[in-house]
C-alpha cells in the first residue's frame, strides 16, 4: 500500500515538473505552429535572432501570451499586433534604439538605427512622403526570420546583400516614377568587386551597403566619391586629391573616382586605360591640341608603364624556365617581387597624374626586372654546364671503368697461368 | 720488389717503396693480403655491399667536411647558411647533394649488406663480433640520418624532429628525461641544433670510425665468410679470387660506377626525388601550423608507420609505447641472433631464416602501406 503511494506522488511530482514548462509555454507560438506551414512566422522564427535570443512574440507583437483565445489577446491594452509598413521603423526601434535594453543582449550592436534610416532615402521618403513602396527594416532583414549579418544564411550577409537589394532595385515596374534605373546589380556582379564577392566568397570586397551606407543608404554625392572609394582605396584617393585633377573635376562636376572607372560595373582597371590612344580614358577629356601638357603626360605614363610590363614579363619568363629547371632561384624570386611591387606601385602612381612619379617607380622597378632576368639566365646557363659537366664526368668515370676491367681481366689472366 | 731502395737506377716509384718497406715491412702487409681469398659463387655480387657502404661512407666524411666550411649551427644561421652554400657557393649545391643522395644510398647499401649477411648465416661463429659491430654501425648510421636530418632548420625538418623526439618522450620512466636532453629543453628550437650538429660532426663521427676500424679488422682477420653448402664440399670444387689485387680491383671498380651513380643522381636531381626529396622550402617557424603531411626518412617509415597503426591501448599498455618495447625486444633479438642461432641446419635454423623473412616483410610492407596506402 505504502509503495503504491509513493509510486503515485512520484508520478505526480514528475509530471508537475514536465508539465510546468508546458504551461508556461508561448501560447501564441504554440497554435500558430500548430496551424501554419513551414512558411509561417512561427516556423521562421526559430530561425530568428530575437527567437534565438528568448524573445517571444509578446516582445513585439504586445498581448499575453498565457491566453488561448486570440480574441481576448486582441483585447489586451498592451497587445501591438502586426505594424503597417510606415510604423515598422519605429516599431523596431522601440527595442532597438534603447541603448539599455540592447545592452541586455547584444552591447556591441549600434542603437541609432532608426536615427540613420532618417537620413538616408528610404527613411526621407517614407516619412516625409509616407511612400509605403520605399525599403524599411523587415524589406531588408526581412520578417520571423532575421539574422545576424556575419551570418551566411541571413539575407543582410554581404554575399546575400546584392539580391537583398535587388529585390526592389532591379525591379523596373517596382522602381518605376523613381527615376533611377534598374540595371545596377547586373552591372555589380560582373564587376571586379562582384566577382571578388560572389564568385570568390571574397567577404573584403564591398557589397552595396559599403558605398552606400545600410541604414542611412544614400547614393554618395559627387563630391563624397572619393572619401567612400578611399576607404579601402586609400593611396589612389591621396593621390588623387593632390593631383591636377581633384580641382579640374570640382569645377565641371565630375565624380571623381567614376569618371574614369565606372560606379557598379567598375571592372578590373588594365593599363590602356592610360595613354593617348582612342580606347584610353585619357584621350576622352584631352587631346594634343587642347593646349596643356595633359596628352603629353600621359602618354609617357603609358610608355613607362609598358616598358615595365615588358620588363616584368620577360624577366618572369627566364625565371620560370629556371625554376622550372631545379635551380635554387630563391633570391631572384624574392627580387621578382620587387619588380611586382614596383609595378603595382607604378600603377598606383597612375592617380598623381604627373610622369615623374610614376617614372620613380617604374625606372627602379626594370633595373630590377633587368637583374632578375640576367641573373636567371645565369641560371639556365649553369644548368646547361651541369649537365655537361655531369656528361664528361661520366666520360671520365667510364674510360676508368673500362680500364680498370682490363687491368683486372689481365691480372686474373696472369695469375692463372 | 729490392729490399732496398739503394739502386739509382729504379724508378722514383720502386725508390719510395723500397723506403718504405724498409721502415714499414709493407711486404709482409702485402704478403699477407695475397695470401687471403675471397670465396667466388653464386652470391659473391653482395661481398660489394660492405665495401660499398664503406666507400659511400668515405663520401660522406669528405663532403661533410666541406659543408662544415660555410654551415653554421643555430636557429637564426642554419636556414641560411645551407641557402647561401647552395645558391652563392661554387658547387656548394653539388656537394649537398652528393651528401645527401650518399647518406641515402649509404643507409639502403647497409641495410641490404646487413641482410645478405643475416640470409647466407655469415653472422655465425667465429663472426659474432663483425656481426655485433655492424648493427652497432646500423645504429650510428640511422642516428646520423636523423640528427642530419635537422640541420637545415627549415620546415619539414623541424616538424619531423619534432615528431621523432617525441615518439622518445613515450619510453617510460626516462622517455622524459630523454626528449629534454635529445631537445636541449622541452621543444625542438636552436639549442636542439646544437646538440644535433655535435652529435652529428663530433660524436657520431667518432664513435663510428672506432666501430668500422674494428668491423674492418675482424673481416681482414677472419676474411669472408663461405656459403655454409661448401662445408661439404672438397676443396677442389670450391673457387676463390686473391683478395689482393682481384677483389680490391674488382671493389675498387664497384665504387667508381656507385660514384658515376651518385654524380648522375646529385646533378639531375639536387633536391632528391619522390620519397626520397630534400628540398630547403621554407625556414622552420616553431609557431608556424605543421604541413599537412609529416613523413619521417624513408628509413624510418616502416617504424613510424607501425607505431601509427597501433590502437591507442595494446592490452594494457599505450599503443605508442607497446611498439617501441616490441621494436625494442626485436632488435635486441636481432643483434643477439649470433649467440642464438649456432648450429647448422635443422628447425631452428629455418626459424631464425624465417625470422630474416618476417622482418624484411615487414619492413617492405609497412614502408609501402606508409607511401602509397596512406
Amino acid at each position: 500500500m505504502f509503495s503504491r503511494v509513493l509510486a503515485v506522488s512520484i508520478m505526480i511530482v514528475a509530471l508537475s515538473l514536465v508539465g510546468l514548462p508546458a504551461l508556461a509555454a508561448d501560447n501564441c507560438q504554440t497554435c500558430h505552429f500548430e496551424f501554419e506551414d513551414e512558411d509561417g512566422a512561427s516556423h521562421k522564427f526559430v530561425r530568428d535572432i530575437h527567437g534565438q535570443k528568448g524573445l517571444g512574440c509578446v516582445d513585439c507583437h504586445g498581448g499575453d501570451p498565457s491566453l488561448d483565445d486570440m480574441d481576448e489577446v486582441r483585447r489586451e491594452k498592451d497587445y501591438r499586433g502586426v505594424p503597417s509598413h510606415l510604423e515598422v521603423p519605429r516599431f523596431c526601434a522601440r527595442c532597438h534604439s534603447d541603448a539599455a535594453y540592447m545592452h541586455e543582449y547584444n552591447p556591441s550592436l549600434p542603437t541609432d538605427q532608426l536615427e540613420k534610416y532618417k537620413t538616408s532615402v528610404h527613411g526621407q521618403r517614407l516619412f516625409n512622403n509616407r511612400d509605403d513602396k520605399v525599403a524599411n527594416c523587415i524589406s531588408c532583414h526581412t520578417v520571423h526570420e532575421i539574422g545576424d549579418a556575419k551570418m551566411p544564411h541571413s539575407s543582410t550577409h554581404p554575399v546575400n546583400l546584392i539580391a537583398t537589394c535587388g529585390k526592389c532595385h532591379s525591379d523596373a515596374d517596382y522602381m518605376a516614377g523613381y527615376g533611377i534605373g534598374t540595371g545596377q546589380v547586373d552591372d555589380y556582379v560582373v564587376s571586379v568587386h562582384g566577382v571578388a564577392l560572389l564568385e570568390r566568397n571574397d567577404l573584403g570586397a564591398p557589397a552595396c551597403n559599403d558605398c552606400h551606407g545600410n541604414h542611412g543608404a544614400a547614393p554618395p554625392g559627387v563630391t563624397s566619391l572619393s572619401a567612400v572609394c578611399g576607404n579601402c582605396h586609400a593611396i589612389e584617393a591621396g593621390l588623387f586629391n593632390t593631383s591636377p585633377h581633384e580641382p579640374a573635376f570640382a569645377a565641371n562636376d565630375f565624380p571623381m573616382c567614376e569618371t574614369c572607372h565606372s560606379n557598379h560595373k567598375i571592372l578590373k582597371p588594365d593599363d590602356s586605360m592610360v595613354g593617348t590612344h582612342h580606347e584610353a580614358v585619357c584621350a576622352e577629356c584631352h587631346a594634343s591640341d587642347d593646349g596643356t601638357r595633359a596628352f603629353a603626360i600621359a602618354g609617357t605614363i603609358s610608355e613607362a608603364l609598358s616598358r615595365l610590363v615588358t620588363a616584368h614579363g620577360q624577366a618572369g619568363e627566364v625565371l620560370s624556365e629556371a625554376i622550372e629547371k631545379g635551380m635554387m632561384t630563391t633570391d631572384e624570386e624574392f627580387r621578382f617581387k620587387e619588380v611586382d611591387q614596383a609595378l603595382i606601385q607604378a600603377r598606383t602612381m597612375v592617380h598623381a597624374f604627373d610622369a615623374d612619379s610614376v617614372l620613380s617607380r617604374t625606372g627602379p622597378g626594370i633595373l630590377k626586372a633587368d637583374s632578375v632576368r640576367v641573373n636567371s639566365a645565369a641560371l639556365i646557363d649553369e644548368y646547361h654546364f651541369r649537365r655537361k659537366g655531369l656528361g664528361f664526368a661520366t666520360l671520365f668515370i667510364t674510360i676508368l671503368v673500362v680500364a680498370l676491367y682490363i687491368k683486372i681481366r689481365r691480372i686474373d689472366r696472369g695469375l692463372n697461368e | 720488389m729490392p729490399a732496398n731502395g739503394t739502386d739509382a737506377k729504379l724508378g722514383f716509384y720502386d725508390r719510395a717503396y723500397a723506403w718504405l718497406n724498409e721502415r714499414f715491412k709493407i711486404d709482409a702487409l702485402v704478403e699477407y693480403m695475397g695470401d687471403k681469398k675471397v670465396p667466388v659463387h653464386g652470391h659473391s655480387a653482395f661481398y660489394y655491399f660492405g665495401g660499398i657502404s664503406l666507400f659511400l661512407f668515405i663520401v660522406q666524411v669528405i663532403t661533410g667536411i666541406l659543408l662544415l666550411m660555410y654551415y653554421r649551427p643555430g636557429a637564426d644561421t642554419a636556414y641560411e647558411s645551407v641557402r647561401f652554400i647552395v645558391s652563392n657557393v661554387q658547387f656548394g649545391w653539388l656537394v649537398r647533394s652528393i651528401h645527401s643522395w650518399s647518406a641515402n644510398l649509404m643507409i639502403l647499401a647497409v641495410f641490404i649488406h646487413m641482410f645478405t649477411v643475416y640470409f647466407t648465416y655469415a653472422y655465425r661463429k667465429p663472426r659474432e663480433l663483425t656481426w655485433l659491430t655492424g648493427i652497432g654501425l646500423l645504429g650510428l648510421s640511422l642516428m646520423f640520418g636523423f640528427s642530419g636530418y635537422l640541420l637545415p632548420w627549415n620546415e619539414l625538418a623541424f616538424f619531423a624532429t619534432r615528431v621523432g623526439t617525441g615518439m622518445a618522450g613515450a619510453i617510460p620512466v626516462i622517455g622524459r628525461d630523454i626528449l629534454v636532453i635529445m631537445r636541449g629543453g622541452e621543444e625542438v628550437t636552436g639549442a636542439t641544433i646544437g646538440r644535433f650538429f655535435g652529435l652529428h660532426v663530433a660524436i657520431l663521427p667518432g664513435i663510428f670510425t672506432v666501430l668500422l676500424a674494428a668491423h674492418l679488422i675482424f673481416i681482414q682477420r677472419q676474411g669472408m665468410s663461405e656459403p655454409l653448402h661448401w662445408h661439404d664440399r672438397a676443396e677442389t670444387d670450391k673457387k676463390y679470387q686473391r683478395f689482393f689485387p682481384s677483389f680490391l680491383l674488382r671493389d675498387l671498380l664497384v665504387w667508381l660506377i656507385v660514384l658515376n651513380v651518385l654524380a648522375i643522381l646529385a646533378v639531375l636531381f639536387p633536391d632528391g626525388i619522390g620519397v626520397v626529396h630534400w628540398p630547403l622550402g621554407t625556414k622552420a617557424d616553431p609557431f608556424a601550423p605543421p604541413p599537412e603531411v609529416i613523413r619521417p626518412e624513408w628509413y624510418f617509415m616502416f617504424a613510424f608507420q607501425a607505431l601509427k597503426m597501433l590502437p591507442a591501448h595494446v592490452l594494457f599498455i599505450e599503443g605508442e609505447l607497446f611498439g617501441i618495447l616490441v621494436f625494442t625486444v626485436g632488435g635486441v633479438i636481432w643483434a643477439l641472433v649470433p649467440f642464438l642461432d649456432r648450429k647448422t641446419g635443422g628447425q631452428k635454423a629455418r626459424y631464425y631464416m624465417a625470422f630474416g623473412w618476417l622482418v624484411l616483410a615487414f619492413i617492405i610492407v609497412m614502408t609501402v602501406i606508409g607511401y602509397v596506402l596512406e
